[in-house]
């Protein structure tokens, strides 16, 4: 009865197609935000901002990123770190050609030069599908890591192949560098994460949106009914490496602030994450997207508060427990239920509605 | 009833915490950057165990510095940039110090740390060019820094050719990464110096992959290779250097590539490797026995005890004695026992451990005097040379203590700070 829809009429098809068709989902949405700008804000510390937060947010958008590809459209990818550094990279080089240009413009602008590298490496899409293709993007990561690695260029000729961010503002406030203040990153990724995911939520419903799902369920008879493969494979990759460019970006430049893109960028520590996001969280669900990027994010970390902190066992033996544990859930999660974490919010909606009869 | 529990549980959970947050109000609190899992565990827990028992002594020998305990808490990093910065902040609030082990986390926290006001404390890593203190004043990296290294290990090899190495073929095997790539400026300035042939064989992450960097050493064949490594890269490359049998005498490690663990693998092989170090090897030492009566002995050791006395245990105690010497120099200057991070900054860059002072701490002849300042966080830059010797299992001096090309290395590090403070708007100081 908590979640009950009966009575909310919808007049008109605006509200029919409405994000949130439902008041509950309304109100919820709007209390999440509320929170989020106003409350949140006032009560971060660094501790939060820099351990939680901001990389939540920031892996949201990588995992909204690669769920677009992965989820929606069907081409798996394990090159997300390889998109990530471009973005990164991007970020650094454009800040330091031009040093009084907008950080908001040149998130964005990398974003679009990691949309146009994606493009390049999408097309082998065009020819091979599954693990091939899989394969394929794993050259992407390992050659992209290797470029910005080799090529001083890219590092601006620094002695470690260091990247260093400096300071840009947003309004008068730092958001990048060692003296931005925790609301003002938090906010700034937050304002950049809510804007991307309505344009993202709003592209898959739109007819680019439906055309990827018809090339995902199933390739050729998409293209009998007049879906056009090579556009829809390639809008899928360009738009799904602009998101994660935007995230390498942000990862980059307001979280770590300084980046070597080996240690950084590695496939284990961006791409193998980024896709359990999505598989845990739910593949081709925005907000399996957001679920799966917390799931990441915070299970080490509230693993180890439990272990260390409460529990008081030593800091070695809580990491062996947390790897264990790690491998045990993402197995359980592949048994128990394999369309992730956005499933269970569905049936436990299902369960609201019913609630306090059970069936 | 679950729910019940559950908040039963959640209730008694903060309760825990917020004890623990009162507990850590009270001490010095030296917390600790460890990796005892990962690729570069091997090296990781035994300097973390020297760490341990070195603070545990002193609780329990001093009952502290000055009357205060030392509260030292642990987390694992795995050597990885996130984990690293999620343990800073975790640990920031009112610590003293923060020894990285890891050059990646160093350069990450060397811009927070400074504007939080921590200090950082990179012994013989980390970025080279905060050896001057004028621009870098929240980071210290004595006693030597990465190109004195390189310079002191070309010097070595200088000796041994009589001063003339101009047809010489020298390669450097290093982890390709910040760490790595540190000596490579200062190895290129020293080859237009002395005319010696410089080759670059970068070894990505975590090492294990080495085969096509040796098959090229075997073609080449380099007079000398010097080798940037940490963790099973060192294992690695010292059993790789001994199956294409390169004379091991002419195989020069940095101080972080010459423990036990890198070269017991390669067994007899690895006879006659070399590498630089910065501080003795052994249990002789006036620290060990008080070590050994304080903690071991009462069953306190920190993991197995088994490391006891290797160089990286060793290196952790030298890194324990300095960190701790700060505190007391900052509670003599400041006269309170209870430091802020601010006071203890002030007494590591007052710190001066001569010979005395270092016989005092029951580290006589264990390593070279140094002293840092307000321009000089670098300390003395004096490094030796230390050689396996496989048979015996033993690292045996084989060099005195030596300075590097100063005149190379402090205009490479006037450059490079200057660079740093020119992008990041710093003020020099001490002027």
């Amino acid at each position: 009865m908590i979640y009950k829809e009966t009575g909310q009429y919808k007049s008109s098809y605006k509200s029919d197609h409405a994000i949130f068709p439902l008041l509950q989902d309304k109100i919820a949405f709007s209390t999440l935000m509320f929170v989020a700008f106003l409350i949140i804000p006032l009560i971060i510390n660094s501790y939060w901002e820099k351990a939680i937060l901001v990389p939540f947010l920031i892996f949201s958008l990588a995992a909204i990123g690669l769920n677009i590809l992965t989820g929606y459209c069907g081409q798996v990818s394990l090159g997300t770190g390889g998109f990530m550094a471009v973005g990164a990279f991007s970020t650094y080089k454009i800040m330091t050609y031009f040093p009084d240009m907008n950080i908001m413009i040149i998130i964005l602008i990398s974003g679009l030069i990691t949309a146009a590298v994606g493009i390049i490496f999408g097309l082998p899409s065009l020819r091979i599908k599954g693990f091939y293709l899989a394969v394929a993007t794993l050259a992407s990561q390992f050659f992209l890591v290797w470029l910005f690695n080799k090529v001083p260029w890219f590092y601006n000729y620094s002695d470690t192949g260091q990247i260093t961010v400096s300071e840009r503002t947003m309004f008068g406030v730092p958001v990048t560098g060692a003296e931005a203040p925790s609301y003002a990153t938090y906010l700034f990724c937050l304002v950049l994460v809510v804007v991307l995911s309505f344009a993202a939520k709003n592209l898959i419903r739109s007819k680019m949106g439906r055309s990827w799902m018809a090339i995902r369920d199933m390739d050729i008879a998409a293209e009998i009914i007049g879906v056009p493969p090579l556009k829809t494979k390639l809008s899928a990759f360009a738009i799904s490496s602009f998101y994660i460019g935007v995230a390498g970006a942000l990862y980059f430049a307001v979280f770590l602030g300084a980046i070597e893109v080996t240690e950084s960028f590695d496939i284990m520590t961006i791409s193998f994450p980024v896709l359990f996001m999505i598989i845990i969280g739910g593949l081709g669900s925005m907000l399996g997207s957001f679920l799966g990027a917390a799931f990441v994010v915070t299970l080490p970390i509230g693993l180890k508060f439990l272990m260390v902190d409460m529990v008081g066992l030593s800091a070695v033996t809580a990491k062996h427990f947390e790897i264990t544990i790690w491998g045990l859930l993402m197995i359980v999660f592949l048994i128990v239920e394999p369309h992730g974490l956005a499933r269970l919010w569905s049936i436990a909606k299902e369960k609201l509605r019913r609630w306090p009869f059970p069936y | 009833m679950r729910i019940k529990q559950l908040l039963i549980g959640m209730t008694a959970s903060v309760i825990a915490v917020s004890s623990y947050v009162e507990m850590a109000i009270a001490d010095l609190k030296f917390p600790m950057l460890v990796y005892r899992t990962g690729a570069y565990a091997p090296n990781g827990i035994p300097n973390a165990d020297g760490f341990v028992d070195y603070y545990k002594m002193i609780n329990a020998r001093d009952g502290g510095i000055g009357g205060e305990k030392i509260f030292h808490p642990e987390c694992e990093t795995g050597y990885k940039t996130q984990v690293g910065v999620e343990c800073y902040e975790k640990n920031k609030k009112d610590a003293m110090v923060f020894q990285p082990m890891s050059t990646g986390i160093t350069y990450q926290l060397i811009p927070k740390a400074t504007a939080d006001g921590v200090t950082i404390y990179s012994t013989g890593y980390g970025r080279t060019s905060a050896a001057n203190g004028k621009v870098f004043k929240w980071v210290f990296n004595a006693p030597v820094t990465y190109w004195d290294g390189a310079s002191i290990a070309v010097r070595h090899i200088l000796k041994q050719n009589l001063g003339n190495i101009k047809s010489k073929k020298i390669a450097l095997v290093y982890h390709n990464s910040a760490y790595g790539k540190e000596p490579i400026r200062t190895l290129e300035t020293l080859a237009k110096k002395h005319g010696y042939k410089l080759m670059l064989l970068p070894v990505d992450h975590p090492g294990q992959e080495q085969k096509a960097t040796w098959l090229k050493i075997r073609k080449a064949r380099p007079d000398y290779v010097l080798m940037w490594g940490w963790g099973v890269m060192n294992q690695v490359a010292i059993k790789s250097a001994a199956s294409i049998k390169f004379p091991m005498e002419n195989f020069i490690g940095i101080w972080w590539s010459g423990s036990e663990n890198d070269v017991l693998p390669a067994g007899q092989g690895a006879h006659g490797y070399k590498s630089l170090t910065f501080n003795a090897p052994g249990t002789d030492y006036q620290v060990h026995k008080d070590i050994k009566k304080y903690v071991h002995d009462k069953g306190e050791a920190s993991g197995d005890g088994s490391h006891f006395g290797t160089v990286l245990y060793n290196r952790g105690l030298f890194q324990a004695m300095v960190q701790v010497e700060a505190a007391t120099v900052a509670q003599k200057i400041h006269g309170t026992s209870k430091i802020t991070p601010a006071m203890y900054r002030d007494g590591f860059e007052n710190v001066n451990l001569t010979a005395k002072r270092l016989e005092e701490l029951g580290f006589k002849d264990f390593a070279p005097p140094f002293q840092i300042s307000c321009e000089n966080h670098g300390g003395s830059g004096l490094a030796a040379v230390q050689q396996w010797d496989a048979k015996a299992k033993k690292w045996n001096m084989i060099t005195e203590y030596m300075y590097g090309d100063s005149d190379v290395v402090q205009k490479l590090i006037a450059e490079d700070s200057s660079k740093y403070a020119a992008e990041q708007k710093i003020a020099e100081r001490c002027n």
